[in-house]
């Protein structure tokens, strides 16, 4: 609550909505005690008094009535009105969409298709015919305009509930023994009541707009009781000669829908849950760097295309520094697979980001470390080489396709654009090479299939036109991150083997992001593991599978059931991976870990071993020759 | 041992493209008519990929989903959810995504609360005991009751979501890939408490997973799924290691394993069967080696070769 009240007043228009609308219901809500003349009593003789006349401090009306309290009388009843639509058309909007939404099927088809039906009218007109056949009077015009009002809610609220009544913790309240009754009060309303609140904050105004219109046409409140819709329609016939008794009430108009929708707005993009983790400005085309220390000086690693050298990622989330990438390097060759393993949370997918300027910023920055292609530092370069980088020299495979095909557009053309993105060449020619792509990622049918939208594709066709997509433009570093962890096995099985022989027949460098041994014991040549956002152990994946050196890594292989043992009890490590926000001096692992001694509690801990084989521990399983030459 | 869960020709289609009014376009039958039996104290793994009917099996043994065809049996009584409170302590469920299976906007005593006062009608100082008693059981700490489920990390709410389960003291669960969201460190450790709990109050599950390794530590008898059926069904020390429908096979090879060798073990073209458009007899016959024209013409039943355990549904096993 605290935290939407500070987001909410650093908004600075919704703040000065806030307060105008404040200070107007307490003048609304005080009229009564205010020493104001009898709005309704007409003396004739004083009619259209100028403004600051004495005892009129907004002068009189055509009827000599005092403008000011009648404004203020107007006001209070105006907003009463608006309020009262708006709760009305909420409860029984909500309640419409709350009941279509959950139940579903024909009950949802039924209701919807009237909501529909009413929707299609003209909204005024609607309000129109309800009060003409109510006929005229206040109550009927606050009737009208919740009813026309209704149909938004229900619509809004029937898409928020059909979302959480196939949540899976409506079944489990089913299972609890709850009955329709209870698990919509309990578990959806409470879920529910955060839009509707947004819906009302943005209509309100409109409601009040709307029986002020109606009162104007003399369909609302009836005279002498005056609202701002009938003061304004009362002092029409007098615009020209004395504009001041239509500008009071229209005045005040303006500065309620004004202040309430201001505040609306606000209200909500304070509940919006991608605004509260702080992010309120708009997110950079690259990530920030702010480097303190100089890039480490370029190593000599035998031919990497991609080298990473102490990269250092974090989240600046308010006060909190998350260390998502405390300093990883890593080297890819040509034609060769480094598997990046690790458990989730541990790093790995913001490494793989962090090389081409993709993480999020803000909240993310990179603090130290370099990532050089070909020797070129990408970290801090201008986002001009970045965007001609990306996609083009070095591509990504994402474990969700769909996160990255564009929904609208057939993967031919989506493939297409991908390559003149990058390459002048005309569109038949380009066609032509995405239809080659389909067919090196062996799609069945390629030429037809070019024509598919993502969604008319399985989800491994997806990620095969995700592969191909990435190697539009035949790249010389694929980073992959858990492209096979969403499929099934059969179709994982495709996959590996088709980007392994890509990579044979090309000289491809992949950087395969995964959490499976198996995977990476079929696919990499070398592995580097990680834990708690730094690498603690790297080398070649048979030696580390055979003999791991780090107690993590040999305690995480044991933990992974292995097909063909039969039943038996599992390995697990006890506890879970530190939070990445306030990590102790010394090893991470050390809570977890058995061996963890006094030493193992201070200081850094350096990842030690000669250029092949290197591992981040005091007291390793197997001993690793630590010549320093590489 | 007796017979705590028997299925009965159980199916369920769905129709798709419905109509306000008429028949809907076409129909899909996400669980064709399928027999089993789980007898008391066993763990029965149900593998498969997805789409194959494995979440829609489980949903109509808890009585979320009402069954087309064929019958539910528990304990012997046909499955009756008319009475909500009697069925819930029966058969319970964990649902595979812990942190979606608990209400964001309630504690966890809340959730925790819900089936001891609407199943066991508990006052508040049993249901505090009793919750007491259970989260020992599953190794969670108290001060984590008036927590809400966005601060717990996925082991820690998949235990949380398993302590639910275990509150309406149902004797049958139904784990619907209970660790595939979890991490493996975490994963053996919510394996090993399941492993535990079921010795110690004598549960009987049926393991949802697509993951043959994890189905096979935890089992005693697996049952295949492919495209609604069950094509093959033994123990679980065999059903991978000597497997004798082609699909099983396809599935063992399949699996990722250290130290061997990377290659596709189907050609890369093969798709799976339309479930709009069935194919005729035999659902994997085009992804099949074994395939002959009998396969084409009708869809081979379940049956026991030489060994009674081990039944598999082809007309050519291996
Ligand atoms: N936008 C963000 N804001 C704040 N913290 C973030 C953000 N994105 C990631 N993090 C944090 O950075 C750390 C590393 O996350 P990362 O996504 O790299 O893990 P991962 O190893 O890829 O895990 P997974 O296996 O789940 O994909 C985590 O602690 C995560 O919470
Ligand atoms: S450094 Fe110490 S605590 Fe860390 S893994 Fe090695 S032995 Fe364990
Ligand atoms: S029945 Fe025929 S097609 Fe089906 S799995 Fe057996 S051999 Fe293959
Ligand atoms: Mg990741």
């Amino acid at each position: 609550m605290t935290q939407f009240l500070a987001l909410l007043l650093r908004n600075r228009l919704a703040a000065a909505g806030g307060i105008v609308l404040l200070v107007v219901v307490v003048l609304a809500v005080l009229t009564p005690v205010l020493p104001l003349a009898n709005p309704d009593a007409t003396d004739t003789a004083n009619r259209f008094q100028p403004a600051l006349s004495r005892a009129h401090l907004l002068g009189t009306d055509h009827l000599g009535r005092d403008l000011l309290s009648r404004l203020l009388w107007g006001t209070r009843l105006s907003l009463a009105v608006g309020f009262a639509a708006a709760i009305f058309a909420a409860t029984l909007g909500a309640a419409i969409g709350i009941i279509a939404g959950y139940f579903g099927g024909r009950t949802d088809n039924l209701i919807m298709r009237g909501v529909d039906m009413l929707m299609a009218f003209p909204y005024i007109l609607l309000a129109l015919a309800i009060v003409a056949a109510l006929g005229p009077g206040l109550g009927n015009a606050l009737i009208a305009v919740a009813a026309v009002n209704i149909p938004f809610f229900a619509r809004n609220i029937r898409g928020v509930t059909v979302g959480l009544a196939h949540k899976e913790f409506v079944d489990a309240a089913r299972l609890s023994g709850l009955g329709h009754g209870r698990i919509i009060l309990t578990e959806i309303l409470p879920n529910v009541v955060p839009v509707i609140v947004i819906a009302m904050s943005t209509t309100i105004g409109w409601m009040i707009l709307e029986t002020a219109g109606l009162s104007f046409l003399g369909l609302g409140s009836q005279p002498p009781q005056a609202d701002l819709g009938s003061m304004l329609g009362e002092a029409r016939s007098a615009l020209i000669t004395n504009p001041l008794t239509s500008i009071v009430p229209g005045a005040m108009i303006l500065v309620i829908v004004m202040g309430i929708n201001l505040l609306g707005d606000g209200v909500r993009d304070a509940l919006d849950p991608r605004l509260r983790s702080g992010a309120l400005t708009r997110p950079m085309p690259a990530t920030r760097v702010d480097r303190p220390t100089p890039p480490p000086a370029e190593t000599e690693e035998g031919g990497a295309v991609l080298a990473l050298s102490d990269l250092q990622t974090q989240f600046h989330v308010k006060k909190r520094v998350y260390k998502a990438v405390g300093g990883a390097s890593l080297a890819v060759r040509p034609g060769e697979c480094l598997g990046i393993i690790g458990e989730s949370g541990s790093g790995k997918s913001v490494t793989a980001l962090s090389v081409m300027g993709l993480v999020a910023s803000p909240p993310g920055v990179i603090t130290a470390g370099a990532a050089r292609y070909d020797g070129q530092d990408l970290i801090g370069a201008r986002y001009e080489t970045l965007r001609r980088l990306r996609g083009d020299r070095i591509a990504y495979i994402f474990q969700d396709p769909l996160a990255t095909l564009h929904p609208l557009y057939k993967v031919g053309d989506q493939l297409v654009e991908a390559i003149r993105c990058h390459r002048t060449v005309s569109k038949a020619e380009a066609w032509q090479r995405a239809i080659d792509l389909l067919k090196q990622v062996r799609i069945p049918n390629a030429e037809s299939r070019a024509s598919s939208f993502p969604h008319e594709m399985s989800g491994g066709m997806r990620q095969r036109v995700g592969i191909a997509m990435a190697m539009a433009n035949d790249p010389d570093v694929i980073i992959a991150d858990e492209p096979t962890t969403a499929l099934d096995v059969t179709v994982q099985a495709q996959i590996l083997s088709l980007l392994n022989d890509l990579r044979r027949e090309r000289g491809l460098a992949i950087v395969f992001i995964t959490h499976d041994f198996g995977v990476v014991g079929q696919l990499c040549d070398r592995i580097a593991v990680m834990y708690a956002g730094r690498i603690v152990e790297q080398g070649p994946t048979e030696a580390i599978l055979t003999t791991p050196a780090h107690p993590y890594t040999r305690r995480l292989i044991a933990c992974v059931p292995e097909l063909g043992e039969g039943r038996r009890k599992l390995e697990a490590i006890p506890g879970l991976p530190p939070a990445v926000d306030r990590l102790d001096p010394g090893c991470a692992f050390a809570p977890r870990c058995e061996k963890a001694r006094a030493a193992c509690l201070t200081g850094e801990i350096a990842l030690a071993g000669s250029g092949q084989r290197a591992v981040r521990c005091l007291f390793p399983e197997t001993e690793i020759p630590s010549e320093q030459s590489a | 041992m007796s017979d705590v869960l028997k299925l009965e020709r159980l199916s369920k289609s769905f129709p798709v493209g419905k109509r306000l009014f008429g028949a809907p376009k076409g129909v899909v039958h996400a669980v064709r008519p399928v027999d089993l039996v789980v007898q008391q104290g066993e763990t029965l793994g149900i593998v498969g990929e997805s789409g194959c009917g494995k979440s829609t099996l489980a949903r109509m043994l808890v009585g979320l989903l009402p069954a087309t065809t064929g019958r539910i049996e528990i304990n012997g009584e046909p499955l009756n959810t008319a009475d909500p409170a009697a069925f819930g302590r029966k058969i319970q469920y964990v649902f595979q995504d812990p942190i979606s299976s608990l209400n964001p906007r309630k504690t966890i005593r809340q959730v925790m609360e819900a089936p001891l006062k609407r199943l066991h009608r508990m006052d508040s100082a049993a249901r505090a005991r009793r919750i007491a008693e259970i989260f020992a059981s599953v190794n969670l700490r108290e001060d984590f009751l008036d927590r809400y489920p966005h601060e717990f990390s996925g082991g820690q709410a998949q235990r949380i979501g398993i302590a639910r389960a275990l509150a309406a003291e149902a004797k049958i669960l139904i784990l619907d890939e209970p660790v595939s969201a979890l991490d493996v460190s975490v994963q053996a450790q919510v394996l090993n408490l399941l492993g535990d709990l079921k010795s110690r109050l004598d549960l009987t599950y049926l393991f949802i997973s697509h993951d043959l390794a994890v189905v096979e530590a935890v089992s005693d008898r697996v049952a295949v799924l492919y495209f609604g059926s069950v094509v093959e069904i033994g123990p679980a020390e065999d059903i991978f290691r000597a497997p004798r429908h082609p699909y099983t096979r396809l599935l063992a090879q399949s699996a990722p394993v250290v130290g061997r060798p990377l290659r596709a073990p189907e050609g890369r073209e093969t798709e799976l069967p339309d479930p709009l458009n069935p194919p005729t007899g035999c659902a994997f016959r085009a992804r099949c080696p074994r395939a002959t024209e009998q396969c084409a013409a009708v869809a081979p039943d379940l049956t026991a070769g030489a060994d009674t355990d081990h039944r598999v549904a082809c007309f050519h096993p291996l």
